[in-house]
């Protein structure tokens, strides 16, 4: 692959590139506007690889819109601007020669709702493989899918039907299928766009225990307005309130000791 | 109807809703009743356009029912053997050449003996339709071996004999005798002889049926009389003269009448032969014979019988003999009816009982074909565009805006765009399914990409952000999950929209689809014509039989758009889903 | 000649997508091979429609030039006066086209014998070029791909490009059809006017303000005077007159439905009558014109006789009465929507006040919906002047100037299809009378259409 224009690694199997401890995705200067509303204001922050990073806030802080600038899925949004600085590994994916359905199939993303296409599980994690051209063969691809399934910890529970529809699956087990479908093409990054929100406790509690294995792999950015689950699941954490980054930090650091006055309203619930 | 409370000057004053004195309560019914008279005006106009719809169906379908039937005349036909030249027998294009008229005449003169003369004869003769021997034709083509043989066949019956059977023709009835007659001769104008005043009662009638006549003369009298048009003075004028000697002949009780046309026409059957009356007094009449008499001898009281033909002959589509012939047919047991087949395998005809709909249905099936290959990609492309990728501007904004107008516009607009465009600039042939498809085509475009648009908009964007969360390209996203999700919805859209095209008949009109065309088309540059304008053309013709054909015409269309409808509702149904 | 063309297109689509996705292919299996930036399947669809652009595109130009250079060609071994005569023209053509195909009857005469060789000849030699030409272009276009092909290149973006360009054409097919329709409609109707060569054109002010209409021209010396007039004010108290009797007959009925399903019918009853609506909205005009001329025309007829009226055949008030039981499902459909989309809360608030349903509806419902119902009117008085069946089965072809409902009158459109229908020929006023008049109703009903919609728009913005 051409990596002077291309810039992100080719779409194959993950091979980490730098030491963990390098910031995966380095955000500068970051403004979002909807229109006339100015929805993010100057957000600066560095996000470790192989860790769990959590955005919390009230709603409407704009924590869920930074984390579409990430993969640019606010380009669907045709009213919406973005400025500043956006690198993941060094490269600027804001950049025009930079295609972004590349940079997608890098980034993955899991939706607030659970939602599956209206096919069979099967087929559900192996549509991004096969766009992207990850299989040579139907063994090759069979396999990507079973992989994914078994990280995504659904495989046990679906390898029995994996023609059955993706949609007749409980909603917990759905919300793992569109794990499974984001990890399938190997992403360096995962995006969580509050996951759990539609889902009970019981199942709330296998995808955080999921979130858990998978942080050895992955970048993982999870959006929550459960400060528990922020607590629970990440090693990071940033408060945004209003679309300014309020305070970002050590998750520990930030729930026992926050600098900010902000931050310690929210967490110790005075608003939110 | 509410607290109010009102701030004066002086004391605040607090009024209250009165629900207890009578004058309120009979407020309050009156507001019910009101509210009653309300709802029911809503009823009234649903059932209104309910008892209309259903008003119109069943005056189609009443019209229709004897257009899908036919009746032909089961004979014995010979058929000699030198019919076609020996050396000819094999040839099935000589045998189909041949003239099949004398093996006509012979069979019906066989089936009933002792007609003469060249008027009756004709008669008999046109008793059929000019199609009537095509059965035999196909036969003999098929298996030479019949010649020379008598061969048993139905003949189609020409379309006023054909209604005759099914109604159009009078009511008939007869009356047993008590004396006995004596007719002068068997053929030619004879007087019948009765031993009483058998007749008086006949004359009663007819005396009563002057009378009646008399005074619609009067009535139409008054018309023309209050008319101010040239000529109504001296018409008015004209019709109590008439009247006048009308009721002088029905006053008198005893006289003999002669009988008209505008009068029910009354026979005698004896004999075996049937003679018409034409002067008629209580005890002797004076006649034609239409069916010639076996003998001149004298019959006993109850073997002759006094027939009434109810319907004047001036009424009716078919005179006395064709009654007297078709009746006869009718009890030798030789009228067949049968599902008219015909009706579906041939194409237009100028003769009611030989047209059919094959070339109709043919052209519309070839017209919608090039309608669907047309505007199915086309719509779905353009809403494809609108919906997802189209920027939001003015240009857009344009492509909307015209969409929706179109969808207003006039068909028959259309038609002159297809005129000026299609057939003067582009030089396509007139006529043609190519042209009408292409006209049909711009005319439901509008519908299908609305339809479309709304399927796609009702597929819910967690889809496509899934697929764009994958990787997926946004024409990815929209071809692979998108469109397919939104397919029933383009279906169930495409069906209505084809289904209106179907029901379209102004802009093909405006193309030349309106020749009369025998041939059924093959091809979509063959001069073709559909249902909905055959329809129309059949509709403008005189022939009472070809309102039975255009009623029948509208039966298969409605049967078709039902069709098309249900399926796009089943469609809707299966695959509705709740997001 | 299209066939094999076509044929060889098709041949040649399938090659170029074989060669480009396996070119494709062997990039990525090869051991050190970067992986693609696209499919090979992508490389495979750019090859096939690098290949069928230009070659559709010569085909689209080749055609015409290649039959117009052999027709030039023939039309040398003829006189040009013989040429330059449409009708002579059209003779010679027919005639050579027979020469070639061999059915030409009798003898040919020596010019028309050359001339169909030259045709033939140049045809055919023109036909190979442009079968040529085509693949030479197509092949090199495929070339050009294939040699760009290389683990970079962004195939699936410019076969996206090519996607996209591909549905923008097929939405502007609606801007060309309007094009189309106002081009055609206003050429006509320019030339029905202004073109000097034209006899018996009437002025602007005589078209719109005549009160007689009677387009026939005199055909044959024998026929003697015929006034020929294109006075549009019969037409137009015509069309308005039957307009009018179908609103006021469908105005209160699809209103009153509309308020009846929309607010008192139970789900159930909504089930039976909506259906019924819509059937009724789907029966083609030719039918209801049947049932007009037909059975409701001689039933108006008898009862105006039993009253003692004169009633004419074909009557005003049949065609009319139809037309507004067929508009009666338009705007009780687009009624409801509007009843509809009130706000719930306008509703309670009147409720609250202890209004009964019909107050409610009388002094809020109506009142709020009042602009969309208006515009439902406005949609259903230009489909009831743009109707052409029911008026052409049931109204009459006499341009009478009357509002009386029992005579016969003609409309717009009935004159327009009786124009056209049958032989025409472009460059008489009485053929262009029917575009002027096409002309008219395309701008009056637009005009309804806009302004409804801009209604509609309106209100729609208030309750969103």
């Amino acid at each position: 692959m051409d990596m002077t224009t291309q810039g992100i690694p080719t779409a194959q199997p993950y091979v980490p590139a730098k030491p963990a401890t390098a910031a995966k995705v380095v955000a500068r200067n970051v403004n979002v506007h909807y229109g006339e509303k100015h929805a993010i204001k100057d957000v600066n922050v560095d996000v470790p690889d192989q860790a769990v990073m959590a955005f919390i806030g009230p709603s409407g802080c704009g924590k869920s819109t930074f984390l579409r600038c990430i993969n640019r899925m606010n380009d669907t949004i045709p009213i919406c601007r973005v400025s500043g600085k956006i690198e993941i590994d060094s490269r600027d994916i804001y950049d025009p020669s930079l295609d972004v359905v590349q940079l997608r199939a890098r980034v993955g993303m899991v939706f607030q709702k659970p939602n599956p296409f209206p096919k069979s599980i099967y087929e559900n994690v192996a549509y991004g493989p096969r766009i992207h051209g990850l299989a040579k063969s139907k063994t090759d691809l069979d396999e990507i899918v079973t992989m994914s399934l078994q990280k995504a910890g659904l495989f046990n529970e679906v390898k029995d039907r994996l023609n059955d529809s993706g949609t007749g699956l409980s909603g917990g087990q759905q919300q793992r299928l569109c794990i499974a479908r984001a990890i399938a093409v190997s992403p360096d990054i995962i995006l969580m766009d509050e996951p759990c929100s539609a889902l009970d406790p019981i199942a709330t509690a296998r995808i955080e225990e999921l979130i858990d294995e998978l942080r050895s792999n992955f970048c993982i950015i999870i959006v929550t307005h459960s400060m528990q689950q922020a607590a629970r699941v990440s090693q990071r954490t940033a408060f945004f309130h209003l679309g300014v980054l309020v305070e970002e930090g050590e998750t520990e650091a930030i729930f026992t000791n926050p600098r900010e006055e902000r931050t310690r309203d929210y967490i110790t619930g005075r608003f939110g | 109807m509410t607290d109010t409370i009102t701030h004066t000057t002086a004391a605040p004053i607090r009024r209250r809703v009165d629900t207890t004195s009578p004058e309120a309560q009979a407020g309050v019914r009156r507001r019910y009743r009101a509210e009653a008279r309300f709802k029911s005006y809503g009823l009234l106009a649903i059932l209104t356009a309910a008892v209309f719809l259903a008003v119109l169906l069943i005056d189609v379908v009443t019209k229709s029912l004897p257009a899908f039937t036919t009746n032909s005349l089961q004979l014995d036909v010979a058929i000699p053997a030198d019919f076609v030249p020996a050396d000819q027998k094999y040839n099935p294009a000589a045998i189909r050449s041949a003239d099949y008229l004398p093996l006509m005449r012979e069979a019906l003169k066989t089936a009933i003996p002792g007609i003469q003369g060249r008027g009756p004869e004709r008669t008999l003769i046109r008793l059929l339709s000019t199609g009537a021997p095509d059965g035999i034709r196909e036969r003999l083509a098929a298996d030479p071996s019949l010649i020379g043989t008598t061969i048993k066949a139905p003949l189609l019956l020409s379309d006023d004999a054909d209604l005759y059977f099914k109604g159009a023709g009078t009511a008939i009835t007869t009356r047993a005798t008590r004396g006995t007659a004596t007719p002068s001769d068997t053929t030619g104008t004879i007087t019948i002889t009765a031993s009483g005043n058998e007749f008086s009662e006949n004359l009663v009638t007819v005396k009563l049926a002057l009378a009646e006549l008399a005074r619609a003369a009067i009535t139409e009298a008054d018309r023309a009389a209050r008319s101010t048009a040239s000529g109504a003075a001296e018409r008015a004028a004209d019709l109590r003269k008439q009247a006048d000697e009308l009721l002088a002949h029905a006053k008198d009780a005893a006289s003999a009448e002669l009988l008209d046309s505008r009068l029910p026409s009354l026979l005698v059957a004896i004999n075996g032969g049937l003679v018409k009356i034409t002067q008629l007094a209580a005890d002797r009449i004076e006649g034609e014979v239409l069916l010639p008499l076996s003998s001149a001898s004298e019959a006993k009281p109850g073997d002759w019988r006094v027939v009434t033909y109810t319907t004047p002959e001036s009424a009716r589509k078919i005179n006395d003999l064709e009654v007297a012939l078709l009746e006869r047919f009718k009890t030798n047991g030789q009228v067949e009816r049968a599902f008219n087949w015909r009706f579906f395998t041939s194409g237009d005809s100028r003769e009611p009982e030989l047209a059919g709909l094959r070339g109709a249905i043919t052209g519309t099936a070839l017209t919608l074909l090039v309608t669907l290959i047309l505007c199915l990609p086309i719509g779905v492309a353009a809403a494809i565009y609108l919906e997802e990728f189209a920027p939001k501007n003015w240009f857009t904004d344009i492509i909307e805006v015209n969409i929706n107008n179109l969808a207003a516009v006039p068909s028959i607009v259309f038609g002159l765009l297809g005129l000026a465009m299609f057939l003067n600039f582009f030089g396509l042939p007139r006529s043609a399914p190519l042209v009408g498809g292409l006209v049909l085509a711009l005319l439901v475009l509008p519908t299908i990409i609305i339809a479309s648009r709304a399927a796609l908009k009702a597929v819910p964007p967690s889809i496509k952000e899934a697929a764009l969360g994958v990787g997926a390209s946004h024409q990815q996203a929209v071809f692979h999950h998108v469109l397919p999700l939104a397919m029933p919805g383009i279906m169930t859209g495409t069906i209505i929209g084809m289904a209106h095209a179907l029901g379209e008949t102004a802009p093909l009109l405006m193309i030349g689809m309106v020749a009369f065309i025998v041939d059924v088309p093959t091809g979509i540059t063959d001069a073709a014509t559909v249902l909905p304008v055959q329809i129309y053309l059949w509709s403008d013709l005189p022939e009472l039989a070809f309102q039975a054909k255009t009623a029948a015409a509208i039966v298969v269309l409605l049967v078709f758009l039902f069709v098309m409808n249900g399926t796009a509702i089943w469609l809707r149904k299966r695959f509705e889903r709740r997001w | 000649m299209t066939a094999i063309y076509f044929i060889t297109l098709v041949f040649l689509v399938a090659a170029g997508y074989f060669l480009a996705s396996q070119r494709a292919k062997v990039l990525r299996a090869a051991p050190n091979g970067a992986a693609l930036h696209s499919l090979p399947t992508y490389h495979g669809l750019l090859g096939a429609v690098a290949l069928f652009v230009p070659m559709l595109i010569v085909y689209a130009i080749g055609t015409p030039v290649v039959k117009m250079l052999a027709t030039t060609n023939a039309f040398s071994f003829f006189p040009s006066e013989l040429a330059s005569d449409p009708l002579q023209r059209g003779v010679i053509l027919r005639d050579v086209g027979n020469i070639i195909d061999g059915r030409y009857q009798g003898d040919p005469s020596a010019a028309l014998r050359d001339a169909a060789a030259s045709y033939s000849s140049t045809f055919s030699a023109g036909r190979l070029i442009v079968l040529g030409t085509g693949v030479v272009l197509g092949l090199a276009s495929l070339f050009l791909v294939l040699s760009r092909i290389s683990p970079a290149f962004r195939a699936r973006n410019l076969f996206e490009r090519f996607v996209i360009a591909v549905l923008i054409l097929c939405a502007l097919v609606a801007i060309l059809t309007t094009v189309g329709i106002v081009f055609s409609v206003m050429w006509e109707t320019y030339r029905f006017f202004f073109d000097p060569a034209l006899k018996g054109r009437p002025t602007v002010a005589q078209f719109l303000f005549g009160t007689e209409w009677n387009p026939q021209a005199a055909l044959r010396a024998d026929q003697g005077e015929i006034r020929t007039a294109f006075g549009f004010i019969p037409l137009l108290t015509g069309t308005l007159l039957i307009t009018l009797i179908a609103i006021v007959v469908a105005g209160p009925l699809g209103l009153f439905a509309a308020i009846y399903l929309s607010e008192y019918a139970t789900p159930r009853f909504r089930a039976f009558a909506k259906p019924i609506l819509e059937i009724l909205a789907g029966i083609p005009t030719v039918v209801l014109g049947f049932f007009a001329a037909l059975t409701v025309a001689p039933y108006i007829r008898g009862w105006g006789e039993g009253l003692g009226l004169d009633v004419a055949s074909e009557s005003a008030l049949a065609a009319g009465l139809v037309m507004g039981m067929m508009i009666i499902p338009f705007i009780s459909s687009l009624s409801d929507d509007v009843i509809n989309s009130v706000p719930q809360s306008l509703r309670d608030g009147a409720y609250a006040l202890g209004a009964t349903k019909s107050e409610t509806i009388k002094k809020v419902i109506l009142p709020a919906a009042l602009p969309g119902i208006v515009s439902a009117f406005m949609l259903a008085i230009s489909r009831a002047i743009g109707e052409t069946m029911i008026v052409v089965m049931a109204a009459g072809l006499a341009a009478n100037l009357t509002f009386n409902p029992l005579d016969a009158v003609t409309t717009i459109t009935v004159q327009i299809k009786t124009i056209l229908v049958g032989d025409q020929e472009f460059d008489s006023a009485k053929t262009l009378a029917a575009f002027a008049l096409g002309f008219v109703l395309f701008f009056v009903t637009l005009m309804l259409n806009i302004i409804a919609q801009q209604i509609v728009r309106r209100y729609r913005e208030q309750y969103d």
